[in-house]
């Protein structure tokens, strides 16, 4: 290299303010030979040792952020326009060397699925030493450095998980791995993109506390990505909400929550219920519409047709950032009102104590189910005894392997349970087989499954999918079928205009509507709802929930609503049933269970979840993995995880019976109630 | 932007609802596509209006004008017994594609039957009959063929009837394996739910999510089809000697190859390549489209 060379290479430059610096950053798309616009004039930086929560719905175009960051973006997507610094350099006019130099040392990302971000035939061990030896690290030195770091990722025998491949890693060690490779290379700015989306809500908490915990012993900025509102507000000091490619709202994380100043930063807060927030309480706020297309042109406010305060000069010109408060922008002419922003939804309380019956609608005993995996039995629902009345709501909760959908596919028939398990439907005894119930049998137990891309066929229209129950089940044809037809699509809020589409032209949200409607063609008196709003945006998921409850008050059915998301249980459950291993190990009424003296597990579960309601309570740590199905610790199946477990060795050595620890409110511990409602801090009455 | 209807509910029926283009507009999209149907539908329009088109009588014979080389009277000159080499590639169109559709269409159906019922039922019948199904893979198909052709005879009916038969288990293991795709869907718990049994579950549900699978598969198999058929009248199991078909023809022809009579087997392979090359490249175009 020659002098002058050297000397056209900028020195390194004054240490900059900021980690980084976005300004007026346009990205577009091309799709179909136009081009799309995913990015709209956003500006925001971070600053050193900052952490900036970038949330948003899906489509709304957080991710590309992250990769016009790094220049990641596909290969039809391009800057269009506006500056990114990083630490002071432009990526945008880097060559190849600088680019690899500034992924290699300056920039690091974590995404959503560490099993994809893992080479799978590698060793953990290797791979994580590799980031190093990019670094220019020995080989030797980069296997003990590599070691260190994922002890600091929190991985007690990393010897051991070094000689490991990445599909012998669970969820949540396999995001430690890729946390520690991020970390490794000392990145001035660490992306994360949903990193706890796919993981449980215990190993989701342990994940950010590590993250948080991490930020403070290592020199790097963060730039958290995530749809998850509670989580930003829990990980960031900044956050700008984005929508449909504009930054409509930036400010301090937890100023910007408890009083945001744009309409759909406050209709987004209000889609989630929260603070013990129940269904007999009202319906939630969902936000009309949905998000414009990419590429759609807009004239004035992007978010003006979903707005209920938007004027004539909304729809007119795009308003600017305006100051709001010290560090805050809202995109809003109308900023300063919205803290009184009408709702969408009535309130509408529909207040319905169903006539209970003689007996309850299912009635299920001893019910168990052993698979068979490679020539090992994995129990993976043990003697579960449960009684639903109609017109209840049962919410059934518990980490994945926990056996909820395994417990949903027995009553549903879809699968054959043990000998000796016993289904009685208004006491009738059931079938286990689907092919022997009767017709009656088969109309009284429905479902809504988790992704409604998966529960409807691709290839028929909204009327073959709909109609079909209501022709075998119902017995409908003709003008009967049409008619019941129509008024089951209003009934779930969609038109007759859908009724000739296919799935795939619908949104998220219509999809599970169909679904739904679907349920309850044959007019069920059970419906199991499988995570049916996991799949959803927050303000499709509200509206979702509403049309469930608004459904069951007028249909008297019966719910079992699975879900991992502890606040929708809240919000629509009357009882709730706590499954570990395939176990109950709580059982009681929704306010007694979230209020507590609760069980052990229930306890972690809850203090697992991020709130955006501030009180933060005391977090209990679950610690270790959850166990093998196939191998259950001896007497109580908790105690391997339990933070409060007695030291008198009983946990270990007895299964505690599920006892009635109050009227209607069954646990499985060992502790007397009493201790636990002290060591909870929480009161019996 | 798109309008948004304020809807009873908060529900607003702003269209997310995308309207895809249809499948045969993309298929315009793509050159090849274009190139291939245009001669497919030159040959077609051959088989079916072979003697209007052809220049000459493809079945008169010139005795005083053999082996003539390609001339303004005779484009692609004439044979030994001074038929018109152009006429006989045209009317010769008719024979194979008769046999080859018709051969691919009986394996299709048959295959698609047999792959649903694999792919849905799975289990003990799956493994042994997917065992079959390798064990007839392994041989060379050709090799089956004409063993059975030449133990039932000739005609159409049996060429049809076995090279369906030897497509039967190749087409089923890819149908299968697409059924075995849908089968982990939830689509199909809920169709049990509603009461319908297997068969409705394999026809009417799976199916239909199936049929582009079935339909690449089709256009691939019609490609082998043609080729056997060409190959199999090669080897003497054609239509008559004096109708006209491109494999009996460079049967009949190739051996003059030597004393420079080239045209007499050119042509008719020429036809024989140009007619594959045209499925490969239809069903090239609609793998893509429909593998998006």
């Amino acid at each position: 290299m020659t002098a002058t060379e050297e000397a056209a290479i900028p020195g390194p430059a004054a240490e900059p303010q900021s980690a980084v610096q976005v300004q007026h950053l346009d990205v577009s798309y091309r799709v179909r030979g136009r081009d799309r616009l995913a990015l709209r004039d956003v500006s925001f930086q971070v600053g050193r040792n900052e952490s900036y929560g970038l949330v948003g719905e899906s489509g709304s175009g957080k991710s590309t952020v992250a990769l016009a960051l790094t220049r990641y973006l596909p290969r039809n997507g391009r800057v269009s326009g506006g500056s990114i610094r990083i630490g002071g350099r432009d990526p945008l006019v880097m060559n190849a060397a600088e680019l690899r130099d500034l992924r290699a040392r300056s920039v690091s990302m974590v995404y959503q699925e560490p099993g994809k971000a893992l080479n799978p035939s590698i060793r953990v061990g290797r791979q994580v030493a590799e980031v190093y030896e990019v670094a220019g690290i020995g080989r030797a030195d980069a296997i003990e450095r590599s070691e260190a770091m994922l002890r600091k990722v929190q991985i007690s025998d990393a010897g051991q998980v070094m000689q490991r491949y990445p599909h012998q890693l669970s969820g949540g060690m396999a995001q430690r791995v890729v946390i520690a490779m991020a970390l490794a290379a000392e990145p001035e700015l660490l992306i994360l993109d949903e990193p706890t989306t796919a993981l449980d809500a215990t190993v989701e908490a342990e994940v950010l506390e590590l993250i948080a915990g991490l930020r403070e012993q290592l020199d790097t900025s963060l730039l958290f990505i995530s749809h998850n509102l509670a989580v930003i507000a829990k990980m960031c000091d900044r956050v700008g909400v984005l929508y449909a490619g504009e930054l409509i709202e930036e400010g301090p994380a937890q100023e910007l929550f408890d009083q945001p100043r744009h309409p759909y930063t406050m209709g987004l807060l209000r889609c989630i219920p929260r603070q013990g927030q129940r269904k007999d309480h009202g319906r939630l706020d969902a936000i009309p519409g949905f998000l414009p297309a990419p590429g759609d042109e807009i004239t004035g406010c992007i978010f003006a047709p979903r707005c209920p305060i938007a004027e004539q000069r909304c729809r007119e010109a795009a308003p600017p950032a305006f100051d709001t408060g010290p560090g805050r922008t809202s995109r809003c002419y109308l900023h300063e009102e919205t803290a009184h922003l009408p709702r969408n939804t009535p309130v509408d309380v529909q207040l319905s104590s169903p006539p209970r019956d003689a007996q309850p609608v299912i009635k299920v005993r001893n019910l168990a189910k052993t698979f068979t995996s490679r020539g090992q039995a994995v129990p993976a629902l043990v003697g579960v005894n449960l009684d639903v009345e109609r017109g209840e709501t049962l919410g059934i909760v518990g980490e994945s392997g926990s056996g909820k959908t395994t417990l949903a596919r027995l009553l549903l028939g879809l699968i054959a349970p043990d000998a000796g398990s016993t289904i009685e439907l208004a006491g009738q005894q059931l079938s286990a087989d689907l092919k022997r119930r009767t017709d009656d049998q088969l109309k009284a137990l429905q479902i809504v499954f988790q992704n409604p891309d998966s529960a409807l066929n691709r290839r028929h229209t909204v009327r073959q999918l709909i109609s079909r129950p209501l022709a075998t089940l119902a017995g409908l044809s003709g003008s009967a079928l049409a008619e019941r037809l129509t008024d089951l699509v209003r009934s779930v809020r969609m038109e007759p205009r859908h009724l000739p589409l296919r799935p795939r032209q619908l949104s998220g949200g219509l999809k599970q509507r169909v679904a739904i409607a679907r349920s309850f063609g044959g007019g069920p008196r059970i419906v199991v709802c499988d995570e049916p709003t996991s799949a959803l945006d927050v303000s499709v998921q509200a509206a979702i929930l509403n049309l469930l409850a608004d459904l069951q008050a007028k249909e008297q059915v019966t719910y079992l609503f699975i879900s991992h998301d502890l606040g929708l249980v809240r919000y629509l459950s009357d009882r709730i049933a706590v499954l570990y291993l395939g176990r109950v190990l709580e059982l009681g009424p929704a306010e007694r269970v979230f209020s507590g003296p609760h069980h052990p597990y229930t306890e972690a579960l809850l203090s697992a979840v991020p709130s955006l309601d501030g009180q933060r309570t005391e977090r209990i740590r679950l610690t270790g993995e959850i166990p093998s199905p196939a191998n259950p610790p001896s007497g109580c199946v908790f105690h391997t995880r339990c933070p409060r477990r007695l030291t008198t060795g009983i946990c270990e050595s007895t299964e505690p019976p599920l006892a009635e620890v109050e009227p209607g409110h069954l646990m499985s511990c060992h502790i007397p109630i009493d201790q636990l409602a002290t060591l909870q801090g929480t009161e019996r009455t | 932007m798109t309008e948004a209807v304020a809807m009873p509910g908060g529900v607003v029926a702003s269209d997310a609802e995308r309207r895809d283009l249809p499948a045969w507009r993309l298929l315009l999209a793509r050159p090849t596509f274009v190139v291939g149907a245009l001669i497919l539908l030159f040959w077609i329009a051959c088989a079916l209006f072979g003697t209007a088109i052809a220049p000459h009588d493809p079945l008169a014979q010139q005795l005083l004008g053999t082996n003539r080389p390609p001339s303004g009277a005779h484009w692609f000159g004439t044979d030994q017994l001074g038929r018109d080499v152009l006429s006989r590639v045209i009317v010769g169109a008719q024979s194979i594609l008769i046999v080859a559709p018709l051969a691919t269409v009986v394996g299709t159906v048959l295959g698609t039957a047999l792959g649903l019922a694999l792919g849905y039922f799975g289990g003990a019948v799956d493994l042994v009959v997917s065992r079959i199904v390798e064990a007839v893979l392994a041989l060379p198909a050709i090799l089956i063929i004409f063993m059975f052709v030449v133990a039932l005879g000739v005609s159409t009916i049996t060429q049809i009837l076995v090279i369906g038969f030897i497509f039967t288990p190749l087409i089923a293991r890819t149908v299968r394996s697409a059924v075995q795709v849908e089968r982990q869907l939830d689509y199909l718990p809920a169709a049990r739910l509603v009461g319908d049994r297997s068969f409705r579950i394999m026809f009417v549900e799976i199916l239909p999510n199936v049929l582009p699978t079935v339909v690449v598969e089709f256009t691939v198999r019609l490609g082998y089809a043609i080729f056997t058929v060409a190959t199999l009248a090669f080897l003497g199991f054609g239509p008559q000697l004096s109708t006209p078909d491109w494999g009996t023809d460079i049967s009949a022809n190739y051996a003059l190859l030597g004393a420079g009579y080239w045209w007499e087997t050119l042509f008719p392979a020429l036809a024989i390549a140009s007619l594959i090359i045209a499925i490969n490249l239809v069903a090239d175009a609609i793998d893509r489209v429909v593998a998006g």
